[in-house]
């Protein structure tokens, strides 16, 4: 039964997922009529239950008490348990904010909303796997119903190409990663990544010089980075992530540039902070290159962009780039307030409801005006405030600016980077940050630096003004008070951290 | 029970806050949103002139501390203080917001509620930044005074707003973001974000590649603020494109938080990478003295007219803080008396004499240059041009607006018995005693701003024929057809009264005003040189 406990925000979600399934088979709401917003209902109230046991896995009060094993193959620890708070707030919004989105746009209800909490469980998985067969078997879960929901509007052609783009880059990707894997369980016959690490140490003794067969790791690596870093949309593996959340429903593409990321890096921090522990000295440069082309080369691409959703979608591979210059500066040896882990953790969870808010407004234009253009915003102070208003909030917490949560996230990255004194990573980092600024400015230049309104008021639907304005309060709240959430991350981090060999 | 003065800095930092929120719940009518906010920012006024006269300038240092926990998990915390270089400058920043306030309420009438919301959370950042001992307080209003004033350009500015709002705010964030990471450095260096106590522990002491790369980092963030020659390029465009009010608290306020930082925060903690780059420090300052000076010449607006002067001007400002830096160790004080054969003494009164000048020319140049774009406001807001060719003779049509601009304009330039005189004359005294050429350089800057002042201003706006075919189209100041120009209305002369008085006071009896710069100038001087 112990275990059983550990893993219940899974069995939750398993549940939940067959019972929608079950209940759209039976029950036929008759010819003309939509039950989307009752199965949208049930998909909330589902990864509520799934978000409140993983609050409750949470251990803050005994930060020195060790990680659970769950079937051997999970490890509860309080880093995969903040993961699944962050990944479960995610998915809540969007579902919350996307009922009346999908109701419109498609029948077939009941299946979406299975799928949704199916990739929900799929990347709560992925949070907290440790055997490198779960991982990948999490991964690929979380690939192919992401994209069945990515094509899921069947009639529409951009849809359907951002499901058959996502498909095709990932299929490569995935078989790509499970070479890698192969070749960790050919050099350490072991999949567990404790064991890995074990292993490792033991054949790399006290030498520094990577030889012998821990000279499979490094190609290896290299494999299962890229596989992760499909999912992350790390250059140069992100040329999906544009297509596929520019022409996924609004709700899929929420999820996909948020929670999905944030399960990604958790696997990705996992794998290379306990697996790879013995070749930090090889797979920092690594990251860090990853870190610097993710950043520069989402922002620049980012710049030429006239459709707000496709802009956003550019900015969040920017945004992976800041998340994993976190994860190139942690520092295991010694306890620090800025440990790098804590700032991919901080990072995570500001830019998760800075990010869905951001997208759940982009839901809103195309809702009342059916735009994503930039044009679509022009003015938009003047039709409805309180959307123009929330919007610069998520913006300015984008670009970083204090009193949001983005300002912290970067903050904190930045912070560990400069511990490390990697002072070079910083410096291309802030001049990022300048880039970022532009185009982030230019919608709230539209937004903002004119008078003249074209239409009348927005009408904004009631569900989707609730899931902004929680996006909104959390945002500031941990700008202007991130005391709480930084007690939870730093638990976080250091647990998975004191467990490296 | 705890004495008020335990809280009056909170006070005076979160009423501005509390005026932006009421004016937002509060705001039903345009009028009741004037009225409510030029009444809200006595306040603050009042509190600044009671930190004036309630500082305690026998025990110096900083006073009205306050503490209290904000992240302990970094050890940052929000810790308030103000001593005599901060005290001016937050009655300056309060006087300016209130006139702002007062002259928004006449000229402006489109979306009134955002304005004024705005013009509040200005006031609370950039007093949040004179007040913050703590790094991370002080670059959270350090950042945030952007966003305001980046609304402020790009909505009730002129035809090109959004690219000059755009400039100013990514310039400044460049800054601003190189600042962070020094910040960063100097947290690890130190385990604390507390400034002063960060300065007592002397981060990167010894390690002068350490220190010169958080020396630039934090001059990058300041020098594109103050702004300094090279990275003034924002500036004119965002003075010529902002509306009135937000030019004149961007040059009267915004510009000062670069060099104030550079007071509170580098020479302090960075002794030794101050001296080493002091040089360049001035060099800079000199450049953009003469620099800026030559360029006002040349300009045909006359709003970017003034805009150039601020570089000119606060030129000097870096001139007398770097000259003061050169020989503020005791090291670098040896150094100078041997090359000069004056005494430590001697050397140490012109680098106080030095600082003296350059708080005083941040102080005056807040007055007077705040004055002066208030006075191009004026009368833009009647000719609807700022093109110098259109105006002429206008000093019969328009006496009182000829006068007060006449008094705003030798004090720019200098002149004795006004304000500018005492910040120009203690900053080239100070400079000239440690770093005579730079300073003999910078001379050829007055020369070339009373050209400017009196051949391209005064001559060519006011005296002469008055021409009416020059230009056609006057208007009032409410926007009525007018036949030709019309003087300064009752609104117009109650906001330039108090600055030109206080051009006047200050140019007569400087006295007071100087005893509050020379109490923390001694200060910062004696820290550095027992700091071994």
């Amino acid at each position: 039964m112990g275990d059983l406990g550990y893993i219940a925000p899974e069995i939750i979600l398993l549940i939940g997922g067959l019972f929608i399934f079950c209940l759209d088979l039976a029950y036929d709401p008759g010819v003309g009529k939509k039950s989307g917003l009752s199965y949208m209902a049930l998909a909330a109230l589902f990864l509520t239950a799934a978000l409140v046991a993983a609050v409750l896995q949470l251990n803050i009060s005994d930060p020195e008490a060790g990680p659970k094993i769950a079937y051997s193959m999970m490890t509860i620890d309080n880093f995969g348990s903040f993961i699944k708070v962050t990944i479960f707030s995610g998915m809540i919004l969007t579902t919350i904010a996307g009922g009346r989105y999908m109701n419109r746009r498609s029948g077939n209800q009941g299946e979406f909303w299975t799928f949704f909490l199916m990739v929900s469980l799929a990347m709560s998985i992925a949070a907290s796997a440790n055997n490198l067969v779960l991982i990948y078997l999490a991964i690929e879960f979380l690939s192919i119903t992401s994209y069945m929901l990515a094509g899921f509007l069947r009639e529409n052609r951009r849809s359907n190409e951002a499901g058959l783009k996502y498909f095709l880059y990932g299929s490569i990707a995935s078989a790509v990663m499970l070479y890698g894997i192969s070749l960790l369980y050919g050099a350490t016959g072991s999949l567990y990544l404790h064991d890995i690490a074990a292993s490792f140490s033991e054949i790399l003794g006290e030498s520094t010089e990577v030889s012998g067969l821990a000279f499979a790791a490094l190609p290896a690596m290299l494999l299962i980075l890229a596989g992760l870093g499909f999912k992350a949309s790390l250059a140069p593996f992100y040329q999906w992530a544009p297509d596929t959340y520019d022409g996924s429903p609004t709700p899929v593409a929420t999820y996909l540039s948020t929670a999905s990321k944030a399960a990604a890096f958790a696997v990705l921090a996992r794998f290379f902070i306990v697996a790879m522990a013995s070749f930090e000295l090889n797979w920092v440069p690594i990251l860090a290159a990853f870190s610097i082309i993710t950043m520069t080369m989402g922002n620049l691409a980012a710049l030429r962009q006239s459709s707000v959703k496709r802009m956003i979608a550019y900015s969040s591979v920017a945004q992976a780039g800041y998340i994993l210059m976190g994860l190139v500066a942690v520092t295991s040896s010694s306890p620090s307030a800025m440990d790098g882990l804590n700032g991919v953790l901080l990072y995570l969870f500001a830019y998760l409801f800075t990010n869905v808010g951001a997208f759940l407004v982009v839901m809103a234009l195309e809702e009342t005006v059916d735009s994503t253009h930039i044009s679509a915003y022009r003015g938009l102070i003047m039709r409805a405030p309180w959307l123009a208003v929330m919007f610069t909030v998520f913006l300015l917490s984008l670009t970083g600016i204090p009193l949001t949560g983005g300002f912290f996230g970067k903050f904190y990255v930045f912070g560990a980077a400069i511990q490390r004194q990697y002072f070079w990573l910083a410096g291309i980092g802030m001049i990022n940050a300048g880039i970022a600024a532009f185009y982030y400015l230019r919608v709230v230049r539209e937004m903002f630096f004119t008078s003249e309104s074209e239409g009348g008021t927005l009408e904004v639907p009631m569900a989707l003004q609730t899931s902004l304005l929680i996006c909104t309060v959390v945002t500031v709240w941990i700008g202007v008070y991130p005391s709480a959430v930084l007690d939870w991350v730093s638990n976080a981090s250091v647990q998975l951290l004191s467990v490296v060999p | 029970m705890e004495s008020p003065d335990s809280i009056v800095l909170t006070i005076l930092l979160f009423w501005p806050l509390v005026s932006a929120l009421l004016v937002i719940l509060l705001g039903s009518s345009d009028s009741f949103i004037k009225k409510l906010s030029i009444w809200a920012s006595l306040l603050p006024l009042a509190l600044s002139v009671y930190l004036l006269f309630a500082y305690d300038s026998d025990m110096g240092g900083m006073q009205f501390e306050q503490f209290a926990k904000w992240i302990p998990q970094l050890n940052a915390g929000y810790h308030l203080g103000v001593d005599g270089l901060s005290i001016p400058l937050i009655f300056l920043t309060t006087l300016l917001s209130t006139l702002s306030l007062y002259y928004s309420a006449g000229v402006i009438n489109e979306r009134v509620k955002e304005y004024f919301f705005l013009m509040h959370l200005l006031e609370f950042s950039m007093i949040g930044v004179f007040l913050a001992l703590d790094y991370v307080l002080f670059y959270v209003f350090w950042e945030i005074s952007l966003v305001p004033m980046y609304f402020l350009i790009g909505i009730w500015g002129g035809e090109n707003r959004g690219y000059a709002a755009t400039k100013f705010f990514i310039y400044t964030l460049v800054g601003s973001v190189a600042m962070l990471l020094a910040i960063l450095g100097v947290y690890f260096a130190t385990g604390t974000f507390d400034i002063v106590e960060a300065a007592a522990a002397q981060p990167f002491a010894g390690n002068l590649t350490l220190a010169s790369l958080a020396f630039w980092g934090f001059f990058l963030g300041f020098a594109f603020k103050v702004p300094s020659f090279p990275f003034h390029t924002w500036l004119p465009d965002a003075h010529t494109e902002a509306p009135t009010a937000g030019s004149v608290i961007l040059a009267g306020v915004l510009l000062k938080l670069g060099a104030y930082g550079m007071l509170r925060i580098m020479l302090p903690s960075f002794p030794e990478a101050s001296v080493y780059w002091a040089t360049w420090i001035v060099g800079l300052g000199a450049i953009a003295i003469v620099y800026g000076a030559f360029v006002c010449v040349a300009q045909t607006d006359l709003k970017r007219l003034i805009a150039y002067s601020s570089v000119s001007h606060m030129g000097y400002v870096m001139l007398g803080i770097g000259a003061a830096a050169a020989v503020m160790t005791p090291d670098a004080l040896d150094g100078a008396v041997n090359r000069f054969g004056l005494t430590g003494e001697a050397i140490q009164d012109s680098a106080a004499m030095a600082l003296n000048g350059a708080a005083l020319q941040m102080f005056n140049h807040g007055i007077i240059t705040g004055a002066l774009f208030f006075l191009v406001g004026i009368i833009y807001e009647r000719a609807h041009t700022r093109d110098l060719a259109r105006f002429g003779g206008l000093a019969t049509r328009t006496p009182h607006f000829y006068g007060l601009m006449l008094v705003a304009a030798f004090a720019s330039l200098g002149l004795p018995g006004l304000a500018g005189f005492w910040a120009e004359l203690f900053t080239f005294r100070g400079a000239f005693a440690i770093m005579p050429y730079w300073a003999a350089f910078g001379t050829i800057g007055i020369v070339i701003t009373a050209v400017y002042i009196l051949y391209r201003i005064i001559q060519n706006v006011f005296l002469g024929e008055y021409d009416p075919s020059k230009h056609s189209h006057w208007t009032t100041v409410q926007g009525e057809h007018a036949d030709g120009p019309t003087d300064m209305v009752g609104f117009e002369k109650v906001t330039m009264w108090p600055l030109v008085a206080a051009m006047f006071l200050i140019g007569i009896y400087p006295t007071p005003l100087v005893s509050y710069f020379n109490q923390s100038a001694r200060e910062l001087l004696a820290f550095v040189q027992n700091l071994g």
